[in-house]
């Protein structure tokens, strides 16, 4: 079942159209991933679909209800968070404190007015930071933390609010193999109990092992959506990535042997 | 929650209070003895040094500390750096002047019973000026600040029928003698300061609070975790313009004058900014500890130097000084300095708090899904806890 479908979406940064077009969902419950070489609109898309970026034309619907052009903090209401390509944390700010802007923002204003640091919402924070394991660290300044804890601490700042969908922008990147297969652990271990993925990657090996399902961009477009070993296998996938040159040489090199 | 599984056992308040607990912090028993017994000096004050040259000096400081502390509570926590709240200031002295003059209000107490309308005024004029201006940032946000406040001015200079223009209104002295004169505007501003400094604590530890420092960290990211940053800002903005006001007020009704160019002052920003980098910005001691040393060490280049301006550049100096030795404000320098003796006196006597459990990345992944325990009637004591 497509739990975010998006329509014809098409965006222009003055010459360059970074969308173009685009049309794709992505599925409820599975962890869907992202490709496509630079420059092919993912960011722009998950900008777009969170609210940051104003299409120029189409439609973003999550549940069949339209979020189109909704300011980030209405997307963030209808249970879409994401991280950001460059790591984004709240660098003067404790640790725990990172957390709890993200936790329970839903009650209004009147909400708003009571402590952040009750007993009720620190228990909560408390389970986050066990599950990403940074307990040891809640009382530092995020911004002393290591880059790979940010991301941590990152991943921990959405997953707190409990979102239907997490959208992680590039979760490898920098990232060493030990750390990486603990974001992997952790991501199945929520999408185990229900949350979404959506993950733009460069790193092959982790999505293709991490992805049920994944879709390819190329200039602005959707090309290909399927499993991995589907997507692995087109055509249009090596062309986009490796460039119709290179094909031919690949096809040339195998009628040759 | 969902990740419930992940640890498995529940805890107690008492265990998350030790897992979360800052070990340089001081006990917030010391923290409340502290605020009290410098309450208590500052009450005492006026008391003990009664010459009316002193007390003088000694409400101007309040003033300042008053409208130091509410300048902090906007551009401190949402870093928002305001250089536009004399308009607020200048709003509440001609509020004040303006009704002292047309409800014929006699001189007296009565002229300190309007204040609360002068911060309402202020707060009020808080809201369409925070909504123009609050659509920029950083250093589009201050130029836009200093050249509303400058319209305002300009407003109060070309509106004579209602301001008085230039020759500026006069707001009657209460007819108090002169031993005593001082200190019902020392004691309402040293009450107004503390009634501003409890709503910067309130703020602080609200969520409110976290979703302005938030927004001065990272403000798109706050907005991606459901932060309505727009109304955030407002609201801290109009709170903040509501105590400044007032201390407009008490400014118009202790000078008895109220004029263009020192209501609408681009001066009086510059103070309570540098007051507030100093002391140390969107800390709760910092505002305050900057202008209680500060704002006297104004008062006394203003008089040793005022005739020319020399004594600006004395300040400037002394800023500079200031920013180069201790750059992120005294409180803050003296904090780490503090965390980092403390935290070499526990190396070296290998005492401290104990690092305390918290999985660690060699612990080994959650497990898949499993059914979420139900909370048990009496919480489960972890071992060793």
């Amino acid at each position: 079942m497509s739990l975010i479908e998006v329509q014809d979406i098409a965006k222009a940064y003055g010459g360059i159209r970074a969308l173009d077009g685009c049309t794709m969902t992505f599925e409820s419950g599975k962890i869907n991933g992202l490709i496509g070489p630079n420059g092919s609109g993912k960011t722009t898309l998950f900008n777009v679909v969170t609210g940051y970026e104003r299409p120029d034309r189409g439609q973003v619907a999550v549940n069949g209800e339209g979020i189109t052009g909704l300011s980030p903090d209405k997307v963030f209401g209808r249970g879409l968070g994401r991280t950001f390509q460059l790591t984004r944390i709240f660098p003067r700010m404790t640790v725990v404190e990172n957390l709890h802007v993200a936790a329970q923002r839903a009650g209004g204003f009147r909400s708003e007015l009571s402590r952040w640091s009750s007993t009720e919402e620190r228990s909560k924070s408390k389970e986050v930071l066990d599950f990403v394991g940074l307990t040891r660290l809640a009382a530092e300044l995020a911004g002393n933390l290591s880059y790979g804890q940010q991301k941590l601490l990152e991943f921990a700042g959405i997953m707190i609010a409990e979102p239907q969908v997490i959208l992680l922008d590039e979760p490898a990147g920098g990232v060493n193999p030990t750390l990486l297969t603990h974001l992997a652990t952790r991501i199945q271990a929520l999408n185990g109990q229900g949350t979404t993925f959506v993950v733009v990657e460069h790193d092959m090996e982790f999505v293709m092992g991490l992805c049920h399902r994944v879709c390819v961009m190329h200039q602005g477009r959707a090309i290909c959506a399927g499993d991995p070993e589907t997507v692995r296998a087109d055509p249009m996938v090596l062309e986009a990535y490796l460039g119709t040159d290179m094909r031919e040489i690949d096809d040339a090199e195998a009628e040759v042997v | 929650m969902a990740v419930i599984q992940a640890t498995p056992e529940l805890l107690r308040p008492s265990d998350i209070d030790h897992a979360f607990r800052d070990p340089y912090a001081l006990s917030s028993r010391t923290r409340g003895i502290s605020w009290v017994g410098l309450f208590a000096i500052l009450a005492a004050f006026p008391l003990v040094f009664t010459n009316p040259a002193v007390t003088s000096v000694a409400v101007f400081t309040m003033f300042f500390l008053l409208a130091t502390v509410a300048w902090n509570l906007f551009s401190g926590y949402s870093g928002y750096i305001s250089i536009g709240h004399a308009v607020y200031y200048g709003l509440g002295q001609y509020t004040v002047a303006l009704l002292v003059l047309h409800l014929h209000i006699a001189a007296g107490a009565g002229e300190l019973g309007v204040l609360p309308l002068a911060g309402l005024v202020a707060a009020a004029g808080a809201v369409p000026v925070g909504l123009l201006v609050l659509r920029v940032r950083r250093h589009t946000f201050i130029v836009l600040t200093i050249a509303v406040m400058f319209i305002f001015q300009l407003l109060a200079f070309n509106f004579p029928s209602i301001t008085g223009g230039s020759t500026g209104l006069n707001v009657p002295p209460p007819a108090w003698s002169p031993y005593s004169y001082n200190l019902p505007f020392y004691y309402v501003a040293l009450g107004t300061a503390i009634l501003a400094l409890l709503t910067s604590w309130g703020i602080r530890r609200s969520k409110f609070g976290l979703g302005l420092l938030a927004i001065r960290d990272d403000e798109d990211r706050a907005k991606g975790l459901g932060i309505k940053v727009t109304r955030a800002k407002l609201i801290a903005l109009v709170i903040s313009a509501f105590y400044v006001g007032i201390a407009g007020g008490l400014y118009a009704v202790f000078v008895g004058q109220v004029f263009p160019q020192f209501a609408f002052t681009p001066f009086y920003d510059l103070y309570l900014a540098v007051f507030s980098f100093v002391g140390g910005l969107g800390t709760l001691a910092g505002p305050v500890l900057g202008a209680l040393v500060l704002g006297p060490l104004q008062q006394y280049f203003e008089i040793q130097f005022g005739a020319t301006t020399l004594y600006l550049i004395i300040y400037g100096v002394l800023f500079i000084l200031i920013l180069l030795l201790l750059p992120r404000g005294v409180v803050p320098s003296i904090s780490d300095r503090y965390r980092s003796m403390l935290a070499a006196h526990w190396r070296k006597t290998g005492r401290g708090p104990a690092t305390q459990g918290g999985s660690s990345l060699s612990q080994g992944p959650a497990t898949g899904p499993a059914p979420a325990p139900a909370m048990p009637a009496e919480p489960i004591v972890r071992e060793g806890a």
